[in-house]
């Protein structure tokens, strides 16, 4: 396979071609203007064109989409919180901090195998535990079938929804609390679910908070003292 | 409704290849385009600033060598700006940046930056500042990004040109990739995230007072100008320490869908600007559609493993698929779409917690990540990656039918199939002999903390794998930020950056020295299907071989102990 034009090559230092010392001394001036200067344009420039442009076509979104009522910022719409009074739906068990931690997001990162996922350890609920709890709650049989979504947690541990079929396993305890009747919070559940985005991009949810809101502006409970 | 968001996301990388692969081939080659007017002055002005010559050419030697000089010019910068970041204006108050940027973390961070890699050993909103993620983490993102498009464009020419002693300009690439291509669309990008619901902003972290009377403290910061090139640039890292999964980083199924879009759909396109630019259409056409099949294979297994009940909880009346460590929004179908693009892509930005998966569900990345990033692959690095992959194709079917082994009229002769050799071991000699020694020492087996037994072994192997495919992103259980693992992941990000694409310019530059050899009827056809099939099994036999033993002691165990 040997060729007249290709030398004969056999040691490690012809693995890689020759370079020479001065083609590679006139390269030093553009490494160093070009890592400072590129680094400004990319670095500097284009976050505050970014800004320019898109922080006055969208002011909410880059502020962070908060919530205000009153004045005082209640959440965002991105963001999860947790939920625990009967008369508001509940959202998914969370791993960030302590459940909902804005500053601490992730998961349990708790292989499918590992025992503590399913059984909990003495200061984590495992799946069996926060089965029992949901089930309970909401006034199901033990051996009810539940959306896996309602006793696992998220990648973030800020997941902003639930899953339909959790949330219309939460409508009669909603009911009951707010004293209404299920049939409203039905609806307004049905009003507040979207459908995967342009009908094929991701699964079906309900945003927690947003639904909560509603609640409490249209069904606000008969004994409305028990809020604030 | 998931395999119709899967086959419409193939379909539109599909469609997009032949324009965006045209108009790449006019970018690397100084043809024109319709942005021409608009950016040729500043590129000329560019060139002024940074004092290069545009017209003079380098060899590859060269070229590698500005590669490699731009990288650790970059990544000691990054370190600078990372170790200084206490005295930068703006952002959380100190008290929430709970994880400290010691030496051997911004070292880590700086190589994974530069090297696209983007592998994180800290949570972002426990550790970085605000403008430490701007100046220094989006700049790399882009610059990173750019560099490996550049070296992209370099090796076709290598293997385009005939008795040439020259592969291009590295700076000429750089700027041209940054012009024509990285910065615009991300400028457009970025704006599509925010209209969603990115938010950017430098406001401190936000204390909102919930429905029940409680406190949230949520992060905030410039996320937007983060977001999108670390898809584009095939990069990864993401604001948050969540990532993608993070609802501030994506808030909804169509940013995600963009964002894989810009992950594949440039590296998909450079396999027709392969085909352009070698005046071998088809050739570039068979190797896409090789990438298309390991692309709907990876997805098959993926989303059989994680769209099923999980065994774990059976009898326990739980009903839907594994959606431990996935958000709502995204299901199953995303989160599988992501977790394969992704892996496939040098790319590290998941949207669901891969610890979690099930043990084939993690199997298909890790074999993504194991067979060299060859589906659509890194920016630049994917298209060097396969050809390197079909050179071996090519010298095992020379061998089978006994004839001098050639690709696209270039002769793989000794010399060629040393590079060719030495590529792909360097691969399994990194992540194996690492894997080795992280989990036969003490210092290495201390970062399982979380999962232990044959899942531990998955998450240490998974990250060497990350590392060296460039790729950053990890299966979080491992606790990686210690002196050992930020130490050893770096050799690998260094190795699977420089060390790969070294080897893949080396031989780029020697193909260009090379006479076009005649097409006669002993030519082994490079832009068949045959050669498809046969590129398609040489991946096949090449990963296996090299990996099947790790892989039986990891995901394949733990899926028989389930």
């Amino acid at each position: 396979m040997s060729d007249s034009n290709e030398p004969p090559e056999s040691t490690v230092r012809d693995l890689f071609p020759p370079v020479p010392q001065a083609k590679l001394n006139q390269q030093i001036r553009p490494v160093i203007l070009s890592v400072l200067l590129l680094t400004l344009i990319t670095g500097c420039a284009f976050p505050l064109l970014l800004a320019a442009i898109g922080r006055p076509l969208f002011l909410h979104q880059a502020n962070g989409s908060l919530i205000r009522r009153n004045g005082v910022a209640i959440g965002s719409d991105w963001i999860g919180q947790e939920f625990s009074r009967p008369e508001y739906f509940q959202s998914r068990p969370s791993a960030a901090g302590n459940g909902y931690d804005g500053t601490s997001s992730g998961g349990t990162n708790l292989g499918p195998n590992n025992p503590k996922l399913k059984n909990g350890s003495a200061d984590f609920k495992g799946v069996a535990q926060l089965a029992d709890e949901y089930r309970k709650r909401n006034g199901l049989a033990p051996d009810a079938d539940i959306p896996i979504d309602a006793v696992t947690r998220s990648a973030s541990g800020l997941d902003p929804d639930i899953s339909p079929a959790n949330a219309a396993l939460q409508i009669p305890r909603v009911a009951h609390a707010r004293g209404v009747s299920e049939e409203a919070v039905r609806r307004l559940v049905a009003i507040h679910t979207r459908q995967p985005q342009y009908g094929f991009l991701g699964a079906g949810r309900v945003p927690v908070l947003e639904l909560n809101l509603a609640l409490d502006e249209s069904l606000s409970p008969r004994n409305s003292s028990s809020l604030r | 409704m998931r395999w119709t968001e899967y086959l419409l996301f193939l379909a539109i990388v599909i469609g997009l290849a032949q324009p965006v692969g045209i108009y790449l081939a006019c970018v690397a080659q100084r043809r024109r385009t319709l942005l021409d007017p608009l950016l040729r002055p500043v590129e000329s002005l560019f060139y002024r600033l940074l004092s290069v010559q545009p017209v003079e050419e380098m060899s590859a030697g060269v070229y590698i060598a500005c590669f490699l000089l731009f990288g650790a010019g970059c990544a000691l910068l990054l370190f600078l700006l990372l170790m200084l970041q206490r005295w930068l204006p703006g952002g959380p108050a100190a008290s929430y940046l709970t994880t400290p940027m010691t030496a051997d973390l911004a070292a880590n961070t700086a190589v994974s930056f530069t090297t696209t890699t983007t592998w994180q050993a800290y949570g972002g909103e426990q550790t970085l500042r605000y403008l430490a993620q701007v100046i220094g983490l989006v700049s790399q993102s882009f610059l990173a990004g750019a560099a490996g498009l550049a070296i992209g464009f370099a090796f076709i020419r290598g293997i385009a040109r005939e008795r040439s002693a020259t592969i291009g300009n590295f700076w000429v690439d750089l700027v041209r990739s940054l012009l024509w291509v990285v910065l615009p669309l991300t400028l457009i990008g970025s704006l599509i995230l925010m209209w969603q619901g990115v938010p950017l902003n430098m406001a401190p972290y936000t204390i909102v007072h919930t429905l029940e009377g409680r406190t949230q403290t949520i992060a905030q910061g410039p996320v937007a100008a983060l977001e999108f090139i670390k898809n584009l640039g095939t990069n990864g890292g993401g604001f948050f320490n969540a990532n993608g999964a993070h609802p501030y980083a994506n808030p909804t199924p169509f940013t995600n869908f963009i964002g894989m879009l810009a992950i594949a759909v440039l590296p998909a396109a450079l396999m027709i600007a392969f085909g352009r630019m070698t005046h071998r259409p088809r050739a570039g056409w068979v190797l896409l559609m090789v990438m298309v099949a390991l692309f709907v294979a990876g997805v098959g297994v993926c989303d059989w493993a994680e769209s099923a009940p999980p065994p774990q909880l059976a009898g326990m009346h739980i009903i839907g698929p594994n959606l431990e460590g996935k958000e709502v929004r995204f299901g199953v179908g995303e989160s599988v779409l992501t977790a394969i693009v992704t892996a496939n892509t040098s790319t590290g930005s998941y949207n669901s917690m891969h610890d979690s998966f099930q043990p084939i569900g993690v199997l298909a990345p890790l074999v993504c990540m194991l067979l060299g990033e060859v589906v659509f692959g890194g920016l630049g690095a994917g298209v060097y990656s396969m050809v390197m992959i079909a050179l071996v194709g090519v010298f095992l079917g020379g061998l089978m039918i006994g004839r001098t082994p050639e690709y696209l009229s270039k002769k793989i002769g000794s010399a060629e199939t040393r590079w060719i050799a030495l590529y792909t071991l360097l691969t399994p000699m990194v992540v194996l002999a690492l894997t080795a020694i992280a989990v036969a020492t003490k210092a290495g087996l201390a970062g399982l903390g979380t999962n232990t037994g044959p899942h531990g072994f998955t998450e240490i192997l998974f990250a060497y794998a990350s590392c060296m495919a460039n790729n950053g992103q990890a299966m979080a259980g491992l606790n990686a930020n210690t002196v050992f693992y930020n130490v050893t992941t770096t050799i690998a990000m260094l190795a699977g950056r420089y060390g790969l694409a070294a080897l893949a310019l080396a031989l780029a530059g020697r193909f260009a020295c090379q006479r076009h050899r005649p097409t006669t009827a002993g030519t082994l056809p490079s832009d068949t299907p045959t050669f498809g099939v046969l590129v398609f099994g040489t991946i096949l036999i090449v990963g296996a071989l090299s990996f099947l033993p790790a892989l039986a002691l990891g995901p394949v165990v733990e899926f028989f102990q389930q």
